[in-house]
Parts: C-alpha cells; structure tokens; sequence
C-alpha cells in the first residue's frame, strides 16, 4: 500500500503549485502551477481510490477532461492578452485598479 | 322583496346616474346639444319624482303594514370575516320622506336650472354634475347601513366641491370649493372613527342589526356611546355647516344659485339632520351628546342669526340664513324632538329653495341688465338693488311668501315646523334647566330671523332702485321655466305646515304618526314633559309676537331710501363692522388653525423633516454610507491578481483551520 507517500507527494506538489501561483509573474508558468495544482488533486482521488471505492478515479476523469477545457481557453487568453500587450506578465495586468 | 312597486326603489337613484352618465358623455361629445341635455337633465329627475310617489303610494298599501324597514340586499359589498356589509337599500317611513324631498325639490330646482344656466357654456357639464349630485344623495338616504350612507355622504361631498368650483378659472371660486372639501374631510374623519366603534361595540354596521344590538351591547350614558354619537355629530357639523365647522357654506355661495338652492340650503347641509333622526335612538342613550347637539345647534342658530343681519350679499344672507336654520334643526332632534327637526328639514327645503331660486331670479335678471350695458357692478349686492318689485312681481311675490314662512307667520309652513321645536325645548326645559337656554336661543334667533329676512326683502324689492339709470329697462321677470318652480315651491312653502297641524289646532299630527316607528325606541328612553294647553298656546303666542317684532321692526328701522350703491357706500363701524366681517370666525380660524398648520408644514415638516431627516440623514445618508464603505474598501482594490490569489490563500486556509478545530 503506497497510500501515505502518495499523499506526501501530492502535498508536496499541491504547496508547490500554490507557492508558483503565488510568487510567479510570468503568466505561463501561473497556468502550469495552476496545472500542477489540479494533477496533486488527481493524485490524491487515485490514491484514495483504493480505499474509498472507483468513484475517485471516475472524478479524475472529469478533473483531466476541465483541465483541457481550461488549458485550451487560458491559452487563449494569454495569447490574446500578449498580443495586446507584447507582454505576459501579470503585473501589466491591472486595468481593474480603481484610479 | 315585498313583489309591489315598493321592489323599484333602485329605480330611482339608477334614474339619476342614467343621467348622470348620458350628460356626462355629452358634455365631452356634444356640449352644444343643449336641448337634449335638459331634457335628459330635468326627465330623470322627473321620472325619479315619479318612481318615489309610486313606492310611496306602494308602501302605504302593503298589507300588511311593514314592521319594521324593508330592507333591499342587492350583493354583498365588503364580506371580510365577521364584517359583512351588503349593497342594500332601506325603505322605512324617515328614508321615504327624504326620497320625496330630494327627488321633488330636486325636480324643481332642475327646471328652475334649464332657464338659469341656458347662457352657460359649461351646461352639459353642470346637468351631469346636478344629476351625480341627486343619485349620491339618493344613496345616502336610502343607504342601509353605515357604510353605504357614508359612500353618499362622500358623493355628495364631492358633488358640492365640483359644484361650488363650477366656475373655476375664478380663483376665489376654486377656493370655496377646496375649503368646502376640506372642512368636511374633518368631519368625515369623525364619521369614520365613529363607524369603527360602531363596528367594535356591536358587530355590525347594517342600520337594524346595530339599533337592534345597541341597548343591549352599550351601557346607555356610557363613554362608549357617548363617544360614538359625539364623533358622529363631528361629521354633521362638517356636512350640516354646525359651529365649528360652518364657515365653509357662506362661501358655497360662489356656486351657481341653483346649486346652493339645491345642495346648500334643500338636501345635502339637511344630511346631518338625517343621520342623527336615523340614530336618534343611539343619542337618546347618550344624554350628554344629545345636550351638545341641541347646544351646538340653538348657539349656530343664533350666531349665524346674527352675521346674516349685516350683510349685504344677497346670497350670503340666506347661506348664513340656512346655517341658522339648520342650527334649529339640530336642536329639535337633540331635544329628542325627532319629528320635529325632520318637519322642519321639509318645510326648510320648500322655502329654503324658493329663496335661493328667487334670489337666483333676481341675480339673473341684475345680471343681464348689466350685461346689457356692459357695466361690472356686482349683481348680488343689495345695494345695487331697490325697487324690484315693480321689474318682477311674481319673483316679489314668491319671496315675500318664503320669507313670511321662514320668520314663522301663521299659517305658513315655518311656522308650525320652527314652533314645534321651540315648544319641545321648552318643553325638555322642565325636566332639564339648561335646555331653557337653548329654547331662550332659539326664540332670539327667531326674531333676527324676521329681521334679517324683512331686511332682504324690503332692500332688494322696496324703496327706490339703485341699478342704475341705463339698467332699469333692462330689468324685467324671468321667463316661465324659472318662474313656474318659484310657484310651486310657494304653494308647497305656504301649506307645507299641513303635513303635520299638531293636536292643539284639532290637526291630525300625519308626520308624527308617519314616523313613530322611527322615532318609538327613542322616545321611550327621554324624558316625557307634556305642557298644559295653557302653556302650548302662551308658547305660540310668545313666538308669533316674537316674528311680527321682527317683521314690523325691520320695515320701520331700516330706511331703504338712505342706501347708496356699493361702489359708494361707506365702511361700516364698530359692531356693524364685526357683524359685517363675520364676527371675524375666518380670520380666528385662519390664525389660530390655518397659519400654525401651514407654519409647521412649511418650517417643521418640509425644511426639518423633509429635506433634513428623509432627503438628508435617510436618502443622502444611505448613498454617503455606501460611498464612504466603498472609499475605505478601495486600497484592496490594486488590480493584481498575485495579491487576490494570496488573500484567497489565506481565506481557504482559514476556513480549513476553522473546520478542523
């Protein structure tokens, strides 16, 4: 039974995903943090799973097919945003400032 | 429903909303088809007049005699819980002699109309009106419970503010008649507040359900009772011009005259009279409100007695005329004399209305002698009169009758209506000192009355005329549609007293006998003073001496010859000029009540309250809240999502920290 250690890793990558989402700039690689926050989550739904019955990796599925969702829309946008802009990072970004 | 003639009491006030309801789309469609709209105008009347002798005579026949009111249900109005108020008219003996009064008087008032008013351009407009008029007062004496009466009560109201404000691009007119509409709207208040006691103590608001309850459910004498009667006085003294409330009908008079004849002296202002007559068993349970109202009427009948001796506006004479005279009408029916105060509501009707439409024979032809020679002098002032009798003998006439009848000479029928009351009062005197009083009043209104009357009459018809030398050709009698009312209603003035000759000259008594079951549960609760003969004819002899005093005084005091047209006449002094300005009651109220409400209005309620408390602290405050929590809140605002996500961060945090422990 990997449970334990395969919760520790997800841990581990979940903090790491919210420490880049947190102290990155680059709007990418908030997108790949993002990425990687979901696939800690996956992580744990299948290590879970295996105790808690199929219904975890059913979600999983679900949690991967909204992941591509978001890859293809965010993309997008990053895209559209640099074309505007000639840049991606998210301290441009900040035309909802009051004044 | 009784299956006689009796069941077509719906006819009547249909009758006049009918024609309400055609006037009123002609006035908008066709106001020229003048023609047509009298013949609408006066033939509803006429066939409501018709419809009413025909009930009448039905209800005479009905074998056998009714018990008590017929009361006809037609739908159920207010059904709300334990209230249920059905549309329903009562046909009793009291609501049948109004019915007449109105639809009979009204008829002759509506023809005396057609002659009046032809110049006007408003005519449609004012038969649509006159007819609204006679259905909402139709209503109110045929209603048969509280509520259904206070819908007449308000029509009538509403009638007499569109009537009074006929000729509204005058704005003194437009303000009679807002000042008619608000002193009533006190008295309604009154009304109200008593119908919701009514409502509270007995259950009910049908007329036989409450008069059936109440001497079981109210303890006579009580605060309950009292208070009830009290507030429903409160509304007659608005509807019936009463002391406080009266000094909107003198400037009723900016109506057109056959309107004040009809609403302001016959039938709406006798609405008070009415509703005490139909209550009277409930003030006979209340002996203190029974004394206010014959109080308060005997002191009205004297006041207003006295400010009509010094005016000079022929109208105005005979509006405080009419202030008085219903004055003597409250205070028969508070004395308990019921029949008495509705004897003289009807005989007041006859020669209340034959003086205004006289007078309104006068001003009609003053007026078109002015207009003859383009003069603007005022036609309805004395001064400018003199000498008429020669110009119009028949109007001369008739008003020479009216006013032998209201100052009370035998046989005419004032006489018998107003010595009724005064020998009541006398008579309740006996038993209790204060209405001495009220009987001392009256008898002292009662020679200011022949007094002021003989004034009217020998101002405007006798001694030299003041018109104007160019207007003399042009003054000359009315034509016969005018002068034909004036006829009947001087007749009907004249022998009116016959409905009701008392025991004491071997008469028959019919209206008292006619309204017993109206009057039987009261009279059992008063006190029963019967006066010797002796007594009754030292009371008549008292009263009759006292309207020839008046009648005689008045034609050897006043010199008509020493009268100078009003543009020249000087300024009266001292008393002559209290009594002139009113004894100055509108300038009290005006000051006491009018300023005050309009200084707090102004100052308190629109510049503290208003735009401080609501516009300022409630509405500006609000928004300066809202804009001050935002201006706080905005340095959270820096528009980087880095900062969001860690604020996010830590809230989720915080929230599983929360859960866990």
């Amino acid at each position: 039974m990997l449970l334990s250690p395969a919760l520790a890793i997800s841990a581990v990558l979940f903090t790491l995903g919210v420490a880049g989402v947190l102290l990155r700039r680059n709007a990418i690689v908030i997108f790949m943090c993002v990425e990687l926050m979901l696939n800690a989550v996956n992580l744990t739904f299948v290590a879970l799973a295996q105790i808690l019955g199929m219904g975890g990796q059913v979600f999983v599925f679900f949690v991967m097919a909204v992941a591509a969702a978001e890859a293809a829309v965010g993309l997008a946008i990053i895209l559209a945003v640099y074309r505007h802009k000639q840049s991606v990072s998210l301290q441009n970004m900040n035309l909802l400032k009051d004044g | 429903m009784t299956g006689t003639t009796v069941d077509l009491i719906w006819l009547a006030p249909a009758l006049a909303l009918l024609g309400f309801v055609l006037n009123g789309a002609l006035a908008l469609l066709r106001p020229a088809a003048k023609t047509l709209v009298s013949v609408i105008g006066a033939g509803v009347l006429v066939a409501a007049f018709a419809v009413a002798l025909a009930v009448f005579g039905a209800f005479l026949g009905l074998q056998p005699a009714p018990e008590g009111p017929l009361v006809f249900r037609y739908w159920s109005w207010i059904p709300v819980g334990t209230l249920q108020v059905d549309f329903a008219f009562q046909v009793d003996q009291l609501s049948l002699v109004m019915l007449l009064v109105v639809t009979g008087v009204g008829s002759l008032i509506h023809l005396f109309s057609i002659g009046y008013m032809k110049e006007d351009p408003g005519y449609a407009r004012y038969f649509a009106y006159l007819n609204l008029f006679v259905f909402f007062m139709l209503v109110l004496v045929l209603g048969a419970s509280f509520p259904v009466m206070f819908v007449g009560w308000e029509g009538v109201g509403l009638c007499s503010y569109l009537l009074i404000g006929f000729w509204f691009n005058e704005e003194v007119n437009a303000n009679a008649g807002r000042k008619a509409f608000i002193m009533n709207r006190i008295g309604d208040f009154g009304f109200m507040v008593a119908m919701f006691m009514i409502f509270w103590s007995t259950g009910s608001l049908d007329f036989d359900t409450v008069f059936a309850h109440a001497p079981t459910a109210l303890a006579a004498g009580g605060t309950t009772i009292t208070a009830i009667t009290l507030l429903l006085f409160l509304g007659c003294t608005g509807k019936s011009a009463q002391i406080p409330l009266y000094t909107w009908l003198p400037d009723a008079m900016a109506g057109p005259t056959p309107v004040s004849a009809l609403i302001h002296a016959a039938t709406m202002v006798t609405a008070g009279v009415y509703l005490v007559a139909r209550c009277n068993l409930l003030f006979a349970m209340a002996p203190v409100s029974s004394a206010v109202v014959a109080g308060v009427g005997a002191l009205t009948a004297l006041f207003a007695a006295t400010i009509a001796l010094k005016q000079w506006d022929i109208k105005r004479v005979l509006a405080y005329s009419t202030v008085s005279q219903l004055g003597y009408m409250f205070l028969g029916v508070g004395t308990g004399a019921v029949t008495a105060g509705i004897f003289h509501l009807v005989t007041h009707a006859f020669f209340k209305a034959l003086l205004f439409l006289g007078s309104g024979s006068v001003i009609f032809a003053m007026h078109r002698a002015y207009h003859h020679t383009h003069a603007h002098e005022d036609a309805q002032d004395m001064r400018n009169m003199g000498g008429l009798a020669r110009y119009m003998p028949w109007t001369a006439t008739v008003m020479w009758i009216a006013t032998l009848a209201i100052a009370g000479i035998p046989p005419l029928a004032g006489f018998f209506s107003k010595d009724e009351i005064l020998a009541a009062a006398n008579a309740r005197g006996h038993a209790n000192p204060a209405w001495l009083v009220f009987w001392g009043f009256g008898l002292l209104a009662a020679l200011l009355t022949a007094f002021y009357m003989t004034r009217l009459v020998l101002y405007t018809f006798h001694g030299p005329n003041r018109t104007g030398e160019k207007e003399q050709a042009h003054l000359h009698e009315a034509p016969w549609i005018m002068t034909g009312p004036l006829l009947v209603l001087a007749l009907l003035s004249a022998t009116g007293g016959l409905l009701n000759i008392p025991a004491l000259y071997h008469g028959g008594a019919g209206l008292e006998h006619w309204l017993e079951p109206i009057t039987q549960p009261s009279a059992a609760l008063l006190p029963q003073v019967h006066l010797s003969t002796g007594a009754e004819w030292l009371l008549v002899g008292i009263a009759v001496a006292i309207a020839v005093v008046g009648l005689v005084g008045a034609w050897r005091l006043l010199r008509p010859e020493g009268l100078v047209p009003a543009r020249q006449a000087p300024e009266e002094r001292g008393f002559q000029r209290v009594l002139r300005n009113k004894w100055y009651v509108d300038e009290i109220y005006d000051a006491l009540i009018v300023r005050p409400v309009v200084w707090l209005s102004r100052e308190v309620l629109w510049k503290q309250v208003d735009q401080r408390v609501i516009d300022g602290a409630a509405v500006n405050g609000a928004a300066r809240g809202a804009r001050a929590l935002g201006w706080a809140n905005r340095w959270l605002q820096t528009g980087q999502v880095g900062m969001y996500v860690a604020v996010f961060v830590v809230g989720v945090l915080l929230l599983l920290w929360r859960a866990m422990s």
